[in-house]
């Protein structure tokens, strides 16, 4: 069996790139002590007022700015419920996934009809004719930007050490004179940021267009990344990219003849149940950041 | 002037009522916009979504028949969640369930409907449970985090459904990918005359009644309450936490897979990978807003089904695209369960120094 191993690199690379944006805006909002499960929602919000404004504007920067606008304001919005009432954060976070998704859908329908979304402006490939280094220019970013400065955000500037301290220690960090709540809503807007650049690659990048159903559960696979990586920079990357090396190999084995028996579906569900089996691996006797799931109220 | 949350001395009893009505003033105001941009004169939806459905007789039983399955899916979430247990994968095994009744029937084309009911809705049970053993073991042995194995295994089912209606069991007449008809006697029968009402809605009250009974008025109900308030606490008191989880997850996901045999059963009579319209993931919506209690499922329950109803009503009589009625569940979600954390905090003007604020203020 050949396996054209440089298009499935270059494949991988791409289809990584959500993931960890996903993953990287998840992490750091658990490093400040909030479960964002509205990631889901926030990705899919991206990816909608990006291709809507991309659309309007007739320019993908634009959509792509406006994508990110909407995720700072939908990680402030999970802030409002977690941070400032303190409500249960599983309950905060589907809620707003379910809220984003069902009005991305509205005013899809709304504005596009029953119909497809029309094409609009999208990035091109840098070096298109090089083997893995054609990418997206957001893919660049991502691995060799945004992923080293996460590192050094978290590791060495007082904001990671901040945001640090106020998920593992509110108490301690509030003595100290660090504002919490702050530094937690802080995280959520730089979070629910990143969590709508990964949501805006999927349609501004890859697809030029916006499907229903367009995140398809990423945003639970970069939750399930986040926990595998415990809650450290680098090995998200490295799950985002065990995700996509099995997705680049599940789209070759459909088209492998030895695999033409086994469904093109169960195929797509390999990149998930590899995912849980990694967390098996590597997801027992976690150490969670200690004021995960908790809300912080002086008392 | 800042302002912060400090808690009531006491808990009145008029407040509840109170930021439960606030919360749905709030629904109204943040609603009124999208539906006014979409051309419609928000009294005159939310007359659709709230009053038309109750005001014929055929309305009333649809909305009965849209809520059945979010009972079964909101009484799966709360028997889970108040063990502490957090299961968000009721969509998948809702799918599972969906397809366990199918096989199911399947396997026995020629049982008697008085058998065949009953084993249809046992494959769905089974297989519910069998989609969520998996993360439940992996919680008790291991400890692995269900919130993220549940949800995965959503888009897992899904995809199985899609593979088994593409692959062996295509509609062998049509070729669509949807699987053939069940036998007759595999199908609920009606519970009110001239209706599409099927055994599955009495079924759930049923169940919830049952429920109901166990949570408050026996042990078991009484170790399940401990666990979910204090696991440490109920350890201490000699209470399995380990059991407990395993089993309400197990609980949890039989009856959301009774609810997609139910749903086959009672409505498709085939597998479609349509067959479940997010129940699943509105169940967590059904069990929160019902305060996880059993009565509260039934009662959010019948209210999400009358707004279903009144989203399908308003979107052929306005124009209105049928997602709103997900935006006003999700939004009255969150409304309500913000709201309500004013029954135990009150607002006050933080004082300008406290003793352990540091400078950096």
């Amino acid at each position: 069996m050949n396996l054209p191993l440089w298009a499935m690199v270059t494949a991988m690379l791409t289809t990584a790139t959500p993931l960890v944006f996903g993953a990287l805006g998840e992490l750091v909002t658990e490093r400040a002590g909030v479960l964002n499960l509205g990631i889901e929602g926030t990705m899919y919000a991206g990816a909608f007022v990006g291709v809507l404004v991309a659309g309007s504007s007739g320019s993908v920067w634009i959509g792509l700015l406006a994508a990110l606008v909407t995720g700072v304001l939908a990680g402030l919005f999970v802030g409002v419920f977690t941070v400032t009432l303190g409500v249960n954060q599983h309950v905060a976070g589907i809620g707003t996934t379910l809220l984003l998704i069902a009005s991305c859908n509205f005013a899809s329908r709304l504005l596009y009809g029953g119909g497809s979304v029309p094409q609009v402006p999208k990035f091109s490939q840098l070096l298109p004719d090089v083997p893995v280094a054609s990418q997206y220019l957001l893919t660049y970013l991502a691995f060799l930007i945004v992923a080293p400065a996460m590192f050094v955000l978290l590791r060495s500037t007082g904001f990671g050490l901040r945001v640090r301290a106020v998920g593992d220690n509110p108490e301690a960090a509030d003595a100290a004179g660090i504002s919490v709540a702050r530094t937690r809503y802080a995280a959520l807007g730089l979070g629910g940021m990143l969590m709508a650049a990964g949501g805006a690659f999927i349609t501004l990048a890859m697809l030029g267009t916006f499907t229903l159903n367009i995140t398809n559960g990423r945003g639970w696979v970069c939750i399930a990344l986040v926990i595998f990586a415990r809650w450290r920079v680098i090995p998200a990357v490295l799950g985002g990219l065990l995700f996509a090396a099995v997705d680049a190999l599940q789209l070759q084995l459909v088209i492998t003849p030895q695999f033409a028996g086994i469904p093109q579906q169960l195929m797509s569900a390999l990149p998930y149940l590899v995912v849980i089996g990694a967390l098996v691996v590597a997801g027992r006797s976690l150490r969670y950041p200690g004021a995960y799931l908790k809300p912080y109220r002086r008392t | 002037m800042r302002l912060r949350l400090v808690l009531r001395g006491r808990e009145p009893r008029w407040l509840v009522v109170l930021l439960i009505a606030i919360a749905v003033v709030i629904v109204f105001a943040v609603t009124a916009g999208p539906i006014r941009l979409a051309g419609a004169n928000p009294r005159a939806a939310y007359q659709r979504y709230l009053i038309t459905p109750l005001t014929s007789f055929t309305s009333f039983t649809e909305v009965l028949l849209a809520s059945t399955p979010l009972l079964f899916t909101g009484l799966a979430v709360a028997i889970a969640f108040r063990a502490g247990y957090w299961n968000i994968g009721g969509e998948g095994q809702f799918l599972a369930g969906a397809t366990g009744a199918v096989a199911t029937g399947f396997a026995f084309p020629g049982l008697p409907a008085a058998l065949a009911i009953p084993a249809g809705l046992l494959g769905g049970v089974v297989a519910g449970m069998l989609w969520g053993v998996v993360p439940a073991w992996l919680r008790a042995t291991w400890g692995i985090d269900e919130v993220v194995t549940t949800l995965l295994l959503n888009p897992v089912a899904l995809l199985g459904v899609q593979a088994l209606v593409t692959g062996p069991w295509r509609n062998s007449q049509t070729g669509f990918a949807v699987s053939d008809s069940l036998a007759p006697g595999y199908a609920l029968p009606t519970v009110i005359p001239d209706s599409s009402v099927h055994l599955g809605f009495p079924l759930a009250v049923l169940l919830a009644a049952l429920i109901w009974i166990v949570m408050s008025r026996t042990v078991t109900g009484l170790r399940v309450r401990a666990v979910g308030l204090s696991p440490d606490a109920a350890a201490f008191s000699g209470i399995g936490v380990r059991k407990v989880h395993f089993g309400a997850a197990l609980i949890s996901a039989g009856i959301a897979g009774l609810g997609g045999a139910v749903q086959v059963l009672g409505v498709t009579h085939q597998l479609t990978p349509q067959v479940s319209d997010s129940y699943g993931y509105t169940g967590i919506v059904v069990a929160t807003l019902g305060g996880l209690s059993a009565l509260g499922v039934l009662l959010v329950g019948l209210l999400l089904g009358n707004i279903t109803v009144g989203a399908q009503n308003a979107s052929l009589a306005l124009q209105l695209p049928p997602q709103m009625g997900q935006i006003i569940s999700s939004s009255l979600l969150l409304a309500v369960v913000g709201m309500l954390v004013f029954r135990r905090y009150r607002i006050v003007r933080a004082p300008r120094d406290t003793a352990h604020q540091g400078g950096a203020e």
